[in-house]
């Protein structure tokens, strides 16, 4: 997560450890299994303003700023949702604003699970991409205030 | 010997099958299986045909065009309101009505009828198991003209509760609008007998026939509502066109609902005289390639027979019932004595979405989610259930086939 690995350097691990699943009930198991081991959030983040709603599926999202990098930690009560989470938190998490604003996430569409942030899917995940994205930012700008005020 | 009648009389949905083109696709490497019915049915070819011979053959705008062509295209659409008249036995075909689908059908009376009948104080009752779509018209409708929204309670089996619907029924009550066929739980309502209570207190009674239209012999004369709406996507036509009937009386009392072309008879800068029923409540150019085609939606339901459909759709119903309840964990939602081919069900520790998403990965098409009935779902304490609902084509080896999917669904998530 936060082991210096760039953005793009996580998404080809993926990736890779995708190729080594051949058909879509392996994928889905792994992704379930991923699900599955997902740090349960704290109570503290399963707050309102941590909310991103999504039609079906509901999501947690917390965000933390460390040492100029962000920190994710999230949630949700649908299976899928919570390993695709979990794939993203590993991708983006302990990576610097910038990083994570510039970051393309073509690794979702390499291992076949676009269909997820599709807008008929209303699940959340879209909604959930975007608030990390938005975090990052807010992060961002923060430090920039910061940086003139100085 | 009866026995021998009953064989020939029933419908072989195999050889029905051959009609839907999009029934030979697959998805995710396996056959399609669609049990999305209750969202929108497959179009068999004989209504994929009328589209294109329309568009190919005799495309125009209808209604006061001197050419062969918006002849042509006028009398078939105009035959596509006889149909339709047949096939609910209105009184005559100015009280058919074409809309975009049930949800304008709804809107248009909460505008029209609603805004001139519906005062400060008055109340409409609606249930507990309504649509969306025949929620928030009514909501809105109260807020601008300070009246008072009435809900119909259920029981656990998701069945009106009608001593609790006789309760609310008072002289202040302006108007009932109910769903005739829940499309969450499959519930069919005694509407009839709404209705008669509804008129004893000098309401008038819309009926939501979306989710009925389909399954039950509609008779509106017989069942004597004041309004009914459907759509034609869900009985093998084409999306994109709706149906409102209404007591014609009423119709004419109704100022329109959209200015424009078509609903006119006159109109100079001083004053503007509107057309006949059914016109006046169609401004503009309608959906003619849709419209048309759904009358040939109509003649194949004419053709399979609407009884042995009916009859097919409640084996299928019956069948899935119970191999579903024989997985452990599962629950349906929507026990109903009388009901149409849904079977909505959740599964203890799962998320719907997820079985949703696990089927479709075996070319199961089934909805997910709370099928816009928020309140529906909150009488149930759950947040969605699985929806499977079965039409004219379905088999019960495809069902066969959910059963499956939701074991494997089942052994993966837990």
């Amino acid at each position: 997560m936060n082991d210096n690995k760039t953005i793009e350097a996580t998404e080809k691990e993926i990736v890779e450890d995708f190729s080594l699943l051949d058909s879509w009930d392996d994928k889905y198991e792994y992704i379930i299994d991923l699900g599955k081991k997902l740090q349960p959030l704290e109570a503290e983040h399963k707050i309102d303003d941590n909310r991103v709603r999504g039609c079906q599926s509901t999501v947690y999202l917390a965000a933390d700023y460390k040492d100029g990098k962000v920190f994710y930690k999230a949630e949700s009560d649908a299976m899928i949702v919570k390993g695709l989470i979990s794939m993203l938190i590993r991708v983006l998490s302990g990576n610097t604003p910038d990083e994570i604003i510039e970051a393309k996430l073509d690794f979702i569409r390499q291992i076949g699970m676009t269909t997820h942030l599709a807008q008929t899917r209303s699940n959340g995940l879209l909604a959930m991409l975007k608030q990390m994205k938005n975090y990052a930012l807010a992060y961002k700008i923060k430090n920039e205030t910061l940086i003139k005020q100085l | 010997m009866t026995e021998t009648v009953t064989v020939q009389k029933k419908l072989d949905a195999y050889s029905i099958r051959k009609q839907f083109p999009v029934l030979n696709r697959k998805v995710k490497g396996k056959p399609l299986i669609y049990l999305d019915n209750a969202a929108t049915s497959q179009k068999p070819q004989m209504v994929i045909d009328a589209l294109v011979n329309y568009y190919s053959n005799y495309n125009a705008n209808i209604h006061r065009g001197i050419h062969t062509l918006a002849e042509e295209a006028t009398q078939a659409f105009e035959e596509t309101r006889d149909s339709v008249q047949e096939f609910i036995n209105a009184e005559s075909r100015e009280q058919i009505i074409f809309t975009r689908g049930t949800t304008e059908g709804i809107n248009l009376v909460a505008y029209t009828w609603g805004r001139q009948n519906v005062k400060a104080g008055d109340e409409i009752i609606i249930s507990v198991m309504e649509h969306h779509s025949n929620i928030v018209p009514w909501q809105i409708l109260c807020e601008q003209n300070g009246a008072i929204l009435k809900i119909i309670p259920i029981n656990d089996e998701g069945e009106l509760l009608m001593d609790e619907y006789e309760k609310l029924l008072s002289p202040k009550t302006k108007l009932v609008s109910v769903v005739h066929v829940s499309n969450s739980l499959g519930t069919i309502n005694p509407v009839k007998q709404i209705i008669d209570a509804a008129h004893k207190t000098g309401a008038i009674v819309f009926v939501d026939g979306a989710q009925s239209a389909v399954h039950l012999d509609i008779d509106v004369q017989d069942m004597d509502c004041d309004f009914f709406a459907f759509s034609a996507h869900k009985l093998y036509g084409p999306t994109g066109v709706g149906i409102l009937y209404g007591k014609k009386n009423l119709l004419e009392s109704m100022p329109p609902f959209q200015g424009g072309g078509e609903m006119i008879k006159e109109v100079s800068f001083e004053k503007t005289t509107y057309n006949e029923l059914p016109y006046k409540f169609e401004a503009g150019t309608p959906n003619i390639a849709d419209t048309i085609a759904f009358k040939t939606a109509l003649d194949f339901i004419h053709q399979t027979g609407k009884e042995k459909m009916s009859r097919h759709e409640k084996e299928l119903l019956a069948y899935a019932t119970i191999q579903l309840e024989l997985i452990p964990g599962l629950r349906i939602i929507g026990k109903a004595r009388e009901k149409i081919s849904v079977v909505s069900f959740v599964i203890d520790g799962l998320h719907p979405q997820d079985i949703g998403t696990l089927l479709d990965n075996r070319g199961i098409a089934v909805r997910t989610g709370y099928h816009c009935t928020q309140p529906l779902m909150n009488r149930f304490g759950i947040t969605g259930t699985v929806r499977a609902s079965f039409a004219v084509y379905n088999t019960k080896e495809e069902i066969d086939e959910l059963v499956l999917g939701l074991h494997k669904a089942i052994k993966m998530l837990s």
